[in-house]
C-alpha cells in the first residue's frame, strides 16, 4: 500500500512526485512508456510562457505567472538548460494592435512583470531580421526557453532519491475504490494507494474515466515544428510570437536553449497519440514563419517533429479531486509546461485533503551534473584529469562525453534507449541527428548496463534498430 | 612553454594522412595530426568495397586498403599521431584547444593549420520528409557503419532515398547480407552517383532507380511499416495520384553530404556558400594566414584519389607557409561559376602564389552531352575544353597555364555551353 501513486510522469507527474517526495510518505509514479517525459513534455515548443495569455482570473493566469517564477528556481537548482530571453508579439495589422493592447492589459492585470508595448523602432532595435511590417509588439522580459525533457527528468530524478519509485513501462488499465484506498490494475500487477494523482496528460480523461465521470474530454490537437541548425540559432534573440488567435499561440521562431532555432507549430486536430509530421502542416508552418522572419532558410532545418496538446472541451485547466483522494491534473493544455510547478503545489494542497503530510528532515532538492560543454577550460582540464571518459568526445555536434553518458547510465533513472541517453545528455541532438554517435551511443548503453545490443531500442518499445548480426557475425 | 608546431593537421583520415605526409616532404619538422576516431584512416575504414585508388595508385583497392598505404606512408615520417582527441576550438591566433581522455586538456600552437575534417550526411531533417520517426530510418553512412564495422545487419526489406554514392553501395551490401532492397529513390532526374555504382549495385541485383521521384511520408509505429514513394514534376513537387507504398522496414537515406565546417566558422574564416566548405586559394590557404583546407571539408569529393591530391598540395603549401610565410600577392582573379557550373575551387587565385599552372575544380549542375567549358574573363575567352559527357556526380577538372592566366583580369568564370 502506498501513501500515494501518480498515474503519469510528464512534466506534470515529475513535479507532482518531486514535491511530494519531500514529504514523509510512500509514492509511486507509473508509467505506461519506457521512460519519462515521453508525451506532449517532450514535444513543444520549449517556452516558459511570461502569463499574459490567459484570461484574467482563470486558474492559467494564476498558475502560469507563478510556474514562471517556480521554473526559473528549479532550473538554476538542478542546473537545467534555461534562459530568459523574454518575447515579442507582434502585430502585422490594426486588429494585431487592438490584440497587443488587450493582451498587454491581461498581463498587468495578470501580475506578469514589466509587460510593454514596444514600437516599430524599439522592435527592430531588439531583432534586426524581424520583418518590416511588424508595427509594434508587446514584450514580456520573464518568459524564457526551457529544455522540458531535461526539467522533466532532473525532477523525477530528484523524486526518486528521496525515495519515490518509478515504475516504466506500466499502464493502467483499471481503476476500484476500496474503502480507504483505491486499486489501479496494471499489466505490471496492482497497485494500492490511499491517494492517487491522474498527471496522464492527453489520456487523462480515459484514466479518470476508469472510475469516475471526469468531467471534460481531452480534444488533441497536434503541433509541427522544424528545428533548425545552430548556424540559424542567432537569427532572433526572443521568443517571437505572432498574435494569438483562435487555434492558440499560432507559429512561432526562437531561440532554443541548445542554441538551435525551433519554428511552429501549427494547429489540428488529432487522434490521440499522433505525432506524425505531414506535408500540408510543415508548409502552412513554413508559410507563416517567414512572415515574422523572412530570412528563416528552411534548407538548415535538422529535423521536423511533432507534440500533442492536450486541449479539451472546457476553457481551463482541470485540476480537481474528482473522488474524496482522486485528483485528476487534466486539460493541460498550453501554458501546462510554464503552469506544472503551480500546478503541482495545488495538487500537493489536494493531497492534504485525505493525508497529513510532514515535510521530511532533509531532501533533495537540487542536482549537481557535470556537464563538459559547459565547463570553462580549467574546469574541462580538471574534469579530464579526474575522469578521462570526459575526455572523450561521443557526440562531436554537441560536445557530449563519454563520461557524462556513462553518468546517465548509472544514474538512479537511467535511460535504456538511444533517445533516451539523448534526452539526458544532448547527445545526438545536433546537426547530424545521430548519424556519427548513434552507433558508439548504441556501444556504451550496452556495455554499461549489460544489454545485448540488439535489446537497445531506439525509443520507445518495438523501435528495434538492429535485427541480427551479419553473416560474418559481430564483433 | 608548450611547442609550438609547424604544421598542424586537423583530421586523419584520407585528406589529413595525405596533407601531412606531403608537408613532411616539403620539410615541416614538427607536424602532428589529430583524430577524433580511435583509429586513423577516417570514413574510409567503413568502406570496405573495392574501387579505390585506380587513379592515384593505378589498382582497384578496398577502403581501407587505400587509408593503410598512407598510414603506412605517414608511419615512416616523424609526424606525430593524436588518436581520440577532439578538436574543441580553433582561435583566430591559431592556437588549438584539443581535450584527449589521456593527455587532458591542452591548448596547441602551429605555425600552419590544415583542416582535414570532411564531411557528414545530409539527414531526414535537411529534406523534411514528412510522417512518423520511428527506428528504421538511417542515414546510408550510419547503416554502414553498422553492418561493416560492428557487424550487425539494420533490416530486411529496405527502400533507399537518393541515388548518391554511398546509397548505391548500400543498396549492394545489404542485398549480400540478405535483405531485399526494394527500390532507390531519386528526386533528380539523373542519379548523383558513379555511372559504374548504378551498374555494380543497382543494374547486377535487378534493383529498380526511380528517377524524379521522392519519398513522402514514413508510417510505423516502432520500426518503420512503410514509406509511400510519388514522382515529382519539374519543380520537385510530388504529383498526386503517383503514389506508391512500400512495405519495408528500413529507409535509408542518401541525400548528399555536408562539409563539416563547424570549428572554420567558430573561427572566423570565409564559407563559401556555394560549396559550404571555406573559400580557397589555389594553394588551398583560407581566409585566415596559414590556415589551409582540403577534402571534403572543402568540397564534397567523388574520388578519394582527388582528396588525396588537394591535401597534398595544402599540406605542402602549409609546410611551405610553416617555413617561409606566404609571399605577398598583387594580382588577386576572383573564379566565379556561370552557366551550368554550381562553384569552383578555389575561388580566388593569387598569381604570385601559381607554378607553371592553376587548377581549377567544378562540377556541373546537370547532365551535359557533348559540351565545351569556357573561362572567360569578362569579354575575353581565355580558354576552352571540349567534354563528351559531364554529370553532377563526376567532379569535373581543368588546368589553365599561367600565360593565360596572365591574360585575365580580376575575374574569371566558368561556364559550360552544350553543343
Amino acid at each position: 500500500m502506498y501513501d500515494v501513486a501518480v498515474i503519469g510522469c510528464g512534466i506534470i507527474g515529475a513535479n507532482v512526485a518531486n514535491l511530494l517526495s519531500r514529504y514523509d510518505l510512500s509514492l509511486a509514479v507509473l508509467e505506461k512508456e519506457n521512460d519519462v517525459s515521453m508525451g506532449t513534455t517532450r514535444a513543444n515548443s520549449a517556452i516558459i510562457h511570461a502569463g499574459y495569455d490567459p484570461e484574467p482570473g482563470t486558474e492559467m493566469a494564476r498558475l502560469n505567472v507563478r510556474g514562471n517564477e517556480l521554473t526559473r528556481q528549479q532550473c538554476e537548482a538542478y542546473q537545467v538548460s534555461y534562459k530568459q530571453i523574454g518575447s515579442l508579439v507582434c502585430a502585422f495589422d490594426e486588429a494585431d494592435e487592438k490584440t497587443v493592447e488587450k493582451l498587454y492589459r491581461n498581463g498587468v492585470e495578470n501580475g506578469v512583470p514589466g509587460v510593454k508595448i514596444l514600437s516599430a523602432e524599439e522592435v527592430r532595435e531588439m531583432e534586426p531580421n524581424l520583418s518590416q511590417e511588424v508595427r509594434c509588439a508587446l514584450w514580456a522580459p520573464s518568459a524564457g526557453i526551457v529544455a522540458p525533457w531535461e526539467l522533466c527528468f532532473a525532477l523525477a530524478e530528484a523524486a526518486v532519491k528521496n525515495g519515490a519509485e518509478i515504475h516504466l513501462n506500466t499502464a493502467v488499465t483499471g481503476i476500484e475504490k476500496n474503502e480507504d484506498s483505491y486499486t489501479l490494475h496494471t499489466n505490471q500487477g496492482d497497485f494500492q494507494a490511499k491517494v492517487v494523482i491522474n498527471a496522464a496528460g492527453v489520456e487523462a480523461d480515459t484514466v479518470t474515466g476508469l472510475i469516475a465521470a471526469p468531467g471534460f474530454e481531452t480534444a488533441p490537437n497536434k503541433g509541427e515544428y522544424y528545428l533548425m541548425d545552430k548556424s540559424q540559432g542567432t537569427l532572433v534573440n526572443h521568443v517571437i510570437f505572432q498574435c494569438p488567435n483562435k487555434d492558440g499561440k499560432g507559429v512561432l521562431v526562437s531561440p532554443t536553449v541548445h542554441g538551435n532555432l525551433i519554428v511552429g507549430p501549427n494547429a489540428a486536430a488529432c487522434e490521440r497519440g499522433d505525432v506524425a509530421t505531414s506535408a500540408e502542416g510543415l508548409a502552412f508552418v513554413r508559410n507563416a514563419a517567414v512572415k515574422s522572419v523572412p530570412t528563416l532558410a528552411f534548407r538548415d532545418n535538422i529535423r521536423n517533429f511533432a507534440g500533442v496538446r492536450a486541449n479539451s472541451n472546457r476553457s481551463d485547466f482541470v485540476i480537481e479531486e474528482t473522488l474524496p483522494g482522486l485528483i485528476t491534473l487534466g486539460a493541460i493544455k498550453s501554458p501546462g509546461l510554464s503552469s506544472a510547478p503551480a500546478i503541482a503545489e495545488d495538487a500537493v494542497k489536494l493531497v492534504e485533503n485525505t493525508l497529513t503530510l510532514t515535510e521530511k528532515e532533509s531532501y533533495v532538492n537540487r542536482r549537481e551534473v557535470t556537464i563538459f560543454r559547459k565547463l570553462s577550460p580549467e574546469g574541462k582540464a580538471e574534469a579530464v584529469k579526474n575522469n578521462p571518459l570526459y575526455g572523450r568526445i561521443i557526440c562531436r555536434c554537441e560536445t557530449i562525453t563519454e563520461g557524462e553518458i556513462v553518468d546517465a547510465l548509472h544514474g538512479v533513472l537511467p535511460p535504456h534507449t538511444i533517445d533516451g541517453v539523448k534526452r539526458r545528455c544532448n547527445a545526438g541532438m545536433g546537426r547530424c541527428q545521430g548519424g556519427f554517435c548513434g552507433p558508439r551511443v548504441h556501444e556504451i548503453i550496452a556495455r554499461e548496463l549489460g544489454m545485448d545490443p540488439k535489446d537497445v531500442l531506439k525509443d520507445k518499445e518495438g523501435s528495434v534498430i538492429i535485427i541480427g548480426e551479419t553473416k560474418g557475425g559481430a564483433l | 612553454m608548450h611547442t609550438i608546431y609547424d604544421v598542424i593537421v586537423v583530421g586523419g583520415g584520407p585528406a589529413g594522412l595525405a596533407a601531412a605526409e606531403a608537408a613532411y616532404n616539403e620539410g615541416a619538422k614538427k607536424i602532428l595530426i589529430l583524430e577524433r576516431d580511435t583509429t586513423l584512416g577516417g570514413i574510409l575504414n567503413q568502406c570496405i568495397h573495392n574501387g579505390f585508388g585506380l587513379h592515384y595508385f593505378k589498382e582497384e583497392l578496398t577502403g581501407p586498403e587505400y587509408a593503410g598505404r598512407f598510414i603506412d606512408l605517414v608511419a615512416k615520417t616523424e609526424v606525430e599521431v593524436w588518436t581520440d582527441t577532439m578538436v574543441l576550438d580553433i582561435t583566430p591566433e591559431k592556437e588549438i584547444h584539443v581535450v584527449n581522455g589521456d593527455k587532458g586538456y591542452q591548448v596547441l600552437s602551429a605555425k600552419s593549420i590544415v583542416l582535414c575534417m570532411g564531411c557528414r550526411e545530409r539527414t531526414r531533417g535537411a529534406i523534411s520528409i514528412p510522417g512518423a520517426r520511428p527506428a528504421g530510418v538511417f542515414t546510408a553512412g550510419a547503416a554502414q557503419r553498422y553492418v561493416n564495422i560492428e557487424g550487425y545487419q539494420v533490416g530486411r526489406r529496405v527502400v533507399i532515398l537518393g541515388s548518391g554514392d554511398i546509397g548505391l553501395i548500400m543498396a549492394r551490401r545489404m542485398t549480400l547480407e540478405g535483405a531485399k532492397v526494394l527500390a532507390c529513390v531519386e528526386v533528380m532526374p539523373y542519379s548523383g552517383g558513379l555511372t559504374r555504382n548504378i551498374v555494380q549495385c543497382l543494374n547486377d541485383f535487378d534493383i529498380p532507380l526511380y528517377l524524379s521521384h521522392t519519398v513522402t511520408k514514413i508510417e510505423g509505429d516502432g520500426r518503420v511499416e512503410r514509406v509511400t514513394v510519388q514522382e515529382v514534376d519539374a519543380n520537385r513537387n510530388p504529383i498526386p495520384g503517383t503514389e506508391m507504398i512500400f512495405d519495408c522496414d528500413t529507409l535509408l537515406l542518401s541525400v548528399g553530404l555536408i562539409p563539416e565546417n563547424e570549428l572554420t566558422r567558430a573561427a572566423g574564416i570565409e564559407i563559401d556558400r556555394r560549396t559550404n566548405g571555406p573559400k580557397v586559394y589555389e594553394n588551398m590557404e583560407t581566409s585566415m594566414e596559414g590556415v589551409f583546407a582540403a577534402g571534403n571539408v572543402v568540397h564534397v569529393h567523388d574520388l578519394v584519389d582527388y582528396v588525396t591530391a588537394e591535401a597534398q598540395k595544402a599540406g605542402a603549401s602549409a609546410a611551405r607557409h610553416a617555413l617561409q610565410g606566404t609571399p605577398e600577392a598583387d594580382k588577386h582573379i576572383t573564379v566565379k561559376n556561370g552557366n551550368a557550373v554550381t562553384y569552383t575551387v578555389p575561388s580566388t587565385i593569387r598569381m604570385e602564389n601559381i607554378g607553371k599552372n592553376a587548377e581549377i575544380l567544378f562540377r556541373v549542375n546537370r547532365v551535359c552531352g557533348q559540351s565545351e567549358i569556357r573561362v572567360m574573363s569578362g569579354d575575353t575567352r581565355i580558354a576552352g575544353f571540349k567534354r563528351d559527357h559531364m554529370a553532377p556526380g563526376e567532379m569535373e577538372k581543368i588546368t589553365l597555364p599561367r600565360v593565360l592566366l596572365d591574360r585575365a583580369g580580376e575575374e574569371l568564370t566558368i561556364s559550360v555551353e552544350e553543343a
